[in-house]
């Protein structure tokens, strides 16, 4: 890792990257890039590049695993050993185990998991290149792939990280300022029904802070679900376009 | 009484599409008398009842549904039949044999194997049970002969068109007997495999173009183009 650079942010307020405080980074998300899974979003935020795939709804294997009054979500958040600059082992590591925890509960609000029981669906999540606030960016991708396979949903599922770095409240934290910030809140939001599926926080804040950094985080995450909708929206108007030229 | 999207206009899951006494129908649900979309699709109205067209979707089975399965696995005392859906089908063997079934006299794999191709419908499912199906009926059976193609399931309704006006139409221009199974499995059998293959273009482009309006006709020009095409190159 490279050495901590003597400001996260300067004298006028801007970060390592050149964004405002309260700027995201670039998203780029894409719906429907694998043709093998039910489901499937790619998303690059920054400089993080994730891929979710979603299988199912489908028959449980092994079958005792499935409920007799509900679906049953498993997700593998998994990083590839080319994701970060040291080597790292493709074995489940104990973070990778906790945040597919992490994920699935922040997914599960959004699914109606009573329609249909004794099944399952399978979420996958493959980080290829990382840069902070993975969780998010997965969250994000997954929600999209599971609308893709054509499962329920009371909401899309954005997520957005805030945090402090240099006492600044900052948006979307990259990989620098969440190892040398103060404090990093990863938050998950259902837009529509303004509710709060994932809250983090790890480093320290006082309650004033922590409360303007939720904000701003939920702030982040309206302007990702924008993203998300249009990225949902665009694949089907392709198809439309293309019809068209061809009369 | 607001509805927020127009008809016919492409809603994501957790849109509000309107507020007040309506109905929610199809891919919708409700919560204090707002209706949201549940599914990417396509808004329509019906009255006061709201539904959501759904361009990705998975095939649930609904009792009296004609579909068309896989045999994956032959049991003791009938088959495990894969129908596109989430849930696996049971079909017995007293059902396909016409008379009582004696395990230690019948073979069922000599019936139907796995990988065996049927007409089938479906006679029960509920939420805590696996949907049985039934092949003892006129039309429904093995299959022996013709092409198998996959589409999303609720896109079978714009394949029969309105009233079957569709479905007839492709029937009428390509000659062909089409097997329309409520699971998004489509059996297409016809004189020649060109004639199939045609009926087969011809669904392909319903399913990818089935939320743009003008359908019916984009397909039969389609079609008209296309045998033109081939009694030209005849000559």
């Amino acid at each position: 890792m490279s050495q901590k650079p003597e400001k996260l942010i300067d004298k006028k307020g801007i970060r390592l990257d050149g964004r405002k405080p309260d700027e995201l980074r670039t998203v780029k998300v894409d719906v429907g890039v694998l043709s093998n899974a039910d489901g499937s979003a790619y998303i690059e935020l920054g400089k993080n590049k994730i891929l979710a795939a979603v299988f199912g709804p489908r028959e449980l294997h092994p079958k005792h695993l499935s409920l007799p009054d509900r679906m049953v979500i498993r997700c593998r958040y998994h990083m590839a050993p080319f994701s970060v600059q040291e080597r790292k082992s493709p074995a489940p590591s104990r973070r990778e185990v906790e945040l597919s925890k992490v994920i699935r509960e922040s997914l599960e609000p959004a699914i109606f998991l009573e329609y249909y029981p004794r099944i399952g669906i399978d979420i996958f999540i493959e980080v290829l290149q990382a840069d902070g606030s993975t969780r998010c960016a997965s969250i994000t991708a997954a929600s999209l792939a599971l609308a893709d396979a054509g499962i329920p949903m009371r909401d899309l599922v954005s997520a957005c990280s805030a945090g402090k770095v240099d006492g600044t409240i900052v948006l979307d934290l990259m990989d620098t300022e969440d190892k040398m910030g103060e404090a990093d809140v990863p938050v998950a939001l259902m837009p529509n029904s303004n509710a709060i599926t994932l809250l983090q926080m790890d480093g320290n804040l006082t309650q004033d802070e922590f409360e303007k950094t939720v904000s701003l985080a939920v702030e982040g995450c309206k302007k990702i679900y924008a993203i998300q909708k249009e990225a949902l929206k665009t694949k089907y108007v392709s198809v439309n376009e293309v019809s068209e030229a061809e009369e | 009484m607001p509805t927020f999207f127009e008809r016919r206009q492409l809603v994501t899951p957790g849109d509000l599409i309107a507020e007040g006494a309506y109905i929610a129908g199809e891919n919708t649900y409700a919560e204090d008398s707002k209706i949201y979309a549940s599914r990417i699709g396509i808004v329509e109205y019906d009255n006061k009842k709201i539904d959501v067209v759904a361009l990705r979707a998975f095939y649930i089975p609904k009792i009296d549904d004609i579909i068309i399965g896989t045999v994956v696995e032959v049991g003791f005392n009938g088959w495990t039949v894969d129908i596109n859906a989430p849930y696996l089908a049971m079909l017995r063997a007293s059902d396909v044999l016409s008379r009582p079934f004696k395990p230690q006299k019948d073979e069922l794999s000599q019936v139907l194997n796995a990988g065996d191709l049927i007409v089938a419908k479906i006679i029960s499912y509920d939420r805590a049970h696996d949907p049985q199906i039934t092949v003892a009926e006129p039309g429904l059976g093995k299959i022996t002969r013709g092409q198998i193609m996959k589409i999303i399931s609720t896109k079978i309704p714009r394949v029969i068109g309105r009233k079957g006006s569709m479905i007839s139409m492709i029937k009428q221009e390509t000659g062909c007997q089409i097997i329309l199974g409520l699971n998004g499995m489509i059996l297409i059998t016809g004189k020649t495999p060109e004639d199939e293959e045609l009926a087969m273009m011809a669904i392909h482009k319903i399913d990818e173009e089935s939320h743009i309006s003008g359908l019916t006709d984009r397909i039969t020009q389609m079609l008209k183009d296309k045998k033109k095409e081939k009694e030209e190159n005849k000559e």
